[in-house]
């Protein structure tokens, strides 16, 4: 947890970047960023070293192939790079790979909404601020829960921590952005 | 769009996000993503967390040149990305395997077509004329119906497209297709429908309902 408070956003506009103008350099910051903590995750969840490296080429190079489906509005860099591991992760362990829902498009009249778009920003550092807070046995049981045994997290609480309650705080939280956007949308 | 009004529980979806929903439901799961902005702001709303965590997660060290490696894979043409068709949205065409619906008549207009069944659970397409109604059936655990045409009344309420009914053993149902489109639906079950009337059970083995 030592990462600047800013990088967030920073690594949503590489992601943008890569969406919209195929940038290179910037998939690469991507990749500086993200391929270690994949890594981490990957090792986490029970694979060896060099199966958890070629899972993360597998997320990574799924992150530039499907950057057109990165939707600001929605979601921020790490919990979209989140998704795509996880289920990566999860396929190896199935007997047939999850279905995925198809892209869904943007409507052509929605404008990029830049207050939106900060707002949701802001609501993820809160939420990484939050997790900076908790203490390190809560952190810890957290993460165990999320990474070490990817295919059990139906879990609603973690050593008194109601994950349940957190996560429907955070999806109140952004149901009530999405009012607002649809509010402003023509 | 009409406003869909009848979403995925939170449990089926946290297990569908999990990867622990068996292969039918999840095709309904995510068959609702496909036309359900909410539910798949759900989503999103947990990989939020989970990104949250990756961030915090202690780096491990890549080999040497995996950054190359990376970069040197990009060129590579994209998988084909599934497209929907009609009524159907792209995880229904791929168990259809891109053709359309194959009915098989189950008597008074009714119509299905078994997409897969295995131990954990079978899926099916339903056709529903239009005022006609599915035999009241009982079913063992979970059953998990998402409307994609027209639409269908029961106790529980009205379903229109785009609408779940995750309906468990203690409901007994007996589902009415509205007036206007045929209604057309997607239903995953785990275990085999109970039929209540006579003539349907004696049908049941032979048309697998």
């Amino acid at each position: 947890m030592t990462k600047p408070k800013d990088d967030l956003s920073d690594l949503t506009r590489d992601l943008i970047a890569v969406r919209d103008r195929r940038d290179r350099a910037a998939f690469g910051r991507l990749f500086d960023y993200f391929a270690p903590r994949l890594k981490g995750m990957m090792l986490r969840s029970g694979l060896r070293d060099g199966q958890a490296e070629d899972v993360v080429q597998d997320v990574m190079l799924a992150v530039w192939q499907k950057a057109a489906q990165f939707d600001p509005h929605r979601a921020e860099a790490a919990g979209w790079i989140y998704g795509i591991a996880r289920n990566r992760r999860i396929d190896l362990a199935r007997r047939r790979p999850i279905t995925l829902p198809e892209e869904m498009p943007e409507p052509e009249s929605l404008e990029p909404d830049p207050a939106h778009i900060l707002a949701l920003q802001q609501e993820a550092r809160h939420l990484a601020e939050a997790l900076d807070r908790l203490a390190p046995e809560q952190a810890e049981a957290l993460r165990a829960a999320y990474f070490d045994d990817i295919s059990h997290r139906r879990i609603s609480e973690v050593q008194g921590l109601p994950l349940g309650t957190i996560k429907s705080r955070i999806r109140l939280g952004l149901e009530r952005l999405r009012h607002e956007l649809r509010n402003i949308a023509p | 769009m009409t406003e869909i009004r009848h979403h995925i529980p939170d449990t089926v979806l946290d297990a569908y996000s999990a990867g622990t929903l068996p292969h039918a439901f999840g095709v309904v799961v995510a068959a609702h993503l496909s036309i359900c902005d909410g539910c798949r702001a759900r989503l999103a709303a947990d990989d939020m967390l989970g990104g949250a965590m990756l961030t915090g997660l202690a780096p491990a060290a890549m080999q040497s040149g995996a950054r190359d490696r990376a970069l040197s894979q990009l060129d590579a043409p994209s998988p084909p990305v599934p497209r929907g068709s009609g009524v159907f949205p792209a995880p229904v065409m791929a168990e259809l395997r891109g053709q359309p619906p194959r009915w098989r008549m189950l008597g008074g207009g009714i119509r299905q077509q078994i997409l897969f069944a295995d131990q954990e659970g079978s899926l099916r397409l339903l056709y529903i004329p239009p005022g006609k109604a599915v035999p009241e059936h009982g079913h063992r655990g979970l059953e998990l119906t998402l409307v994609l045409q027209g639409s269908f009344s029961d106790s529980e309420g009205a379903f229109r497209r785009g609408d779940v009914e995750a309906a468990h053993d203690d409901i007994d149902h007996q589902p009415v297709a509205g007036a206007g489109e045929p209604c057309i639906c997607l239903a995953a079950t785990d275990a085999p429908l109970r039929f209540r009337a006579a003539v349907p059970r004696l049908l049941q083995p032979l048309f697998r309902i």
